[in-house]
């Protein structure tokens, strides 16, 4: 069993459900992402998934397409996010997960990033535009550096799509619970705590479910079903204000610990 | 060999790398068009529309004036200029419309760059009567004004997006976040041979009718085949649409021709072949221009339709082939090349096709007057005008001009 998913099954054996917590690496700059993560960390979060800023962005809202190109002015690229990683382990042993688009990762040579990415720390990738079905050369070289190619599961795929996805994926089982992009509004939550049960059935991975979870209320709603909730725009937009606002770490702190203090019992 | 291959490959490139979301959708598309493309009903409806509604078959007229300008080869111009709407993009959106239609949706959506597809779009969305958005940089609406109006006139929702670089490349981003909202009652009228499979395949099908007719054309007027076939290349897909149907005649040469901006040196330009490497990007998997870090890069054409980082991945496959040989035009020539054609033949092109017409003035030298040259006119030049006239530095004139008279 990977770190990632040892992480998630022992959150919940002591009763609670797990808090991932999206950090935009680079935004504001690359020396505060690495402060950030340590604080959300200290507030509670349970995993973190740090993301690499990509030009074009198509499966993001405006939230966090804007923190890419925050993180773009200073032109920080993947390398730099993997040294980033790479100091983080000296101070922190939180599964940390890379949530990239797939052509940063090509264009650095598939092969060559998992061994870095090994080397610096890295648990798990996940690339919301790479399907299983052109997923071969990543999972091959993920498997053999023992990093969790996280999958997603949507609410269009069909049962036959989703199964594919389960024995693909490793670490957990990403559930987005909306048809849309990252930072849109939830739907009916009974109805998604139905699917997210569905699937849970299927496999024996843990499902966290992300995408549209933007306070507390929503956290614990999902929670019942998931065993984890994933949230990003909703962080993103309190770090969005570092820039005029000094004490933006502390506001980001509380809110990441009323996260979890709602998903905990 | 059939291409794409089951999993949209074109070789290397293709593909389909897009969020789970979209998966379903792209499978119920392209099942769809599977099973439709060989019915002999689907068949005749689309050669209906395409007949009476879009103008079908285009002519294939020669360029007597421009060939005695030239002095060397025969050149003829395959005129989708003349097309209902005015340029190729019709032939693709007459398709897919059919397609919508077929799997039940009640909306599209679609980027566009020059407006020319976007027009096409709501156009057979009007005639459908269907909703339509369409997605447009705003740096594309300043500078293609009249279809953004034609396109609202049409009935469509024209929705800026001033993300990026604010051209098309920005369109297709937002386009594709609308497709994943909207995924169960929406279809995407994607424009070119771009994007994931099966839209490379399905648009280079509905374009071939291009080639197809443009082949027995020649054969009727000269008798045999061209010697060269030249059409512009943005996401390449009236290029392909001509190429498609010579691939396999050995002697026929091809030339695309991509937009040089300002010059490959001055790096303003989107000649993905020049200056490319291999990425993905929008779900297909391709040459494009990109940074060492895998960012994409922004571009510069005059040309709207042209001004796109990737190129469709069937041409990067004939690309490394060496079946089809790519190079580009700058902004200038392509002006120069607009003027020549106004002049000489009373056809304004659009700024895309002027393109095409540059590179022929080019390589004019180096053609015997034995040989045949088929040029793909995309486009007309209407939308054009506008801008033609304020680079050429026409709108002054006419105001001189006018505040002369009343002294």
């Amino acid at each position: 069993m990977s770190r990632i998913e040892a992480t998630l099954k022992n959150v919940n054996l002591l009763g609670e459900k797990a808090l991932i917590a999206y950090v935009m690496a680079g935004d504001p700059n690359l020396e505060e992402s690495g402060r950030i993560i340590l604080e959300v960390e200290k507030a509670g979060a349970d995993i973190i998934e740090i993301g690499v800023p990509f030009s074009d962005p198509v499966a993001d809202g405006p939230t966090i397409q804007k923190a890419a190109e925050r993180a773009l002015r200073d032109n920080v690229s993947l390398a730099d996010i993997l040294g980033l990683v790479t100091r983080l382990r000296r101070q922190t042993k939180i599964p940390l997960i890379l949530m990239s688009y797939a052509n940063p990762i090509f264009v650095y040579g598939i092969e060559a990033f998992f061994k870095e990415a090994r080397k610096a720390g890295i648990n798990g990738v996940i690339i919301p535009d790479l399907p299983p079905e052109e997923a071969k050369d990543f999972l091959l070289h993920a498997r053999r550096r023992l990093i969790d190619m996280i999958f997603l599961v949507a609410p269009t795929s069909t049962p036959e799509r989703a199964e594919k996805i389960l024995k693909t994926g490793s670490g957990f089982v990403y559930y987005v619970p909306l048809t849309g992009v990252t930072g849109s509004k939830l739907g009916d939550t009974d109805a998604i705590g139905l699917r997210v049960a569905a699937l849970k059935s299927m496999t024996d991975l843990p499902v966290a479910a992300g995408f549209g979870i933007s306070n507390p209320e929503d956290a614990l709603a999902l929670s019942r079903e998931a065993d984890g909730v994933i949230v990003g725009s909703a962080l993103v937009r309190i770090i969005e204000t570092a820039s005029e606002d000094s004490d933006y770490l502390s506001r980001l702190s509380d809110f990441v610990a009323s996260l979890k203090g709602a998903i905990r019992t | 060999m059939q291409l794409p291959n089951k999993k949209g490959r074109f070789g290397p490139y293709g593909g389909r790398y897009v969020a789970e979301t979209l998966m379903p959708a792209l499978k119920e598309l392209e099942e769809t068009y599977e099973s439709l493309r060989r019915k002999a009903a689907f068949k005749k409806e689309l050669g209906y529309h395409l007949n009476h509604y879009v103008g079908r078959p285009t002519s294939l007229y020669f360029a007597e004036r421009l060939t005695e300008r030239l002095g060397t080869a025969k050149i003829y111009l395959k005129r989708e200029d003349l097309c209902h709407t005015g340029a190729h993009k019709i032939n693709n959106t007459i398709g897919q419309i059919l397609l919508t239609q077929a799997m039940g949706k009640k909306r599209v959506i679609a980027e566009t760059g020059a407006g020319q597809h976007g027009v096409a779009v709501a156009t057979v969305a009007a005639r459908a009567g269907l909703e339509c958005e369409i997605y447009m940089g705003t740096e594309d609406m300043l500078r293609q004004k009249l279809n953004v109006i034609r396109m609202r006139l049409l009935g469509a929702t024209v929705t800026g997006v001033s993300s990026g670089s604010r051209t098309l490349k920005d369109a297709i981003s937002e386009a594709l976040r609308d497709w994943t909202r909207n995924v169960c009652d929406t279809h995407y009228i994607l424009g070119s041979v771009l994007g994931p499979h099966p839209y490379p395949m399905m648009i280079r099908d509905f374009q071939s009718v291009i080639g197809q007719e443009a082949r027995q054309q020649i054969i009727r007027s000269e008798g045999r085949l061209p010697d060269l076939l030249i059409a512009c290349v943005g996401g390449g897909s009236n290029a392909i649409g001509l190429f498609h149907p010579f691939l396999q005649d050995e002697k026929v040469l091809m030339v695309g021709v991509e937009a040089g901006g300002e010059g490959i040196e001055s790096g303003k330009h989107a000649a993905r072949f020049a200056g490319g490497s291999v990425g993905i990007l929008q779900g297909t998997m391709t040459m494009m221009l990109q940074d060492a870090n895998g960012q994409i890069q922004l571009t510069h054409s005059v040309s709207a339709g042209l001004d796109y980082a990737a190129v469709g991945p069937e041409h990067s496959y004939y690309h490394d082939k060496k079946r089809i040989s790519y190079t580009s035009v700058t902004d200038d020539e392509a002006l120069a090349a607009f003027k020549l054609l106004s002049e000489t033949e009373g056809i304004l092109p659009a700024l895309e096709s002027s393109h095409a017409v540059a590179h022929l003035v080019k390589t004019a030298p180096e053609l015997s007057k034995d040989q045949i040259v088929i040029l793909n006119l995309s486009g007309r030049g209407d939308k054009d005008v506008d801008q033609v006239s304020r680079m050429m530095g026409l709108s002054g004139e006419i105001e001189d001009e006018c505040s002369g008279g009343q002294l």
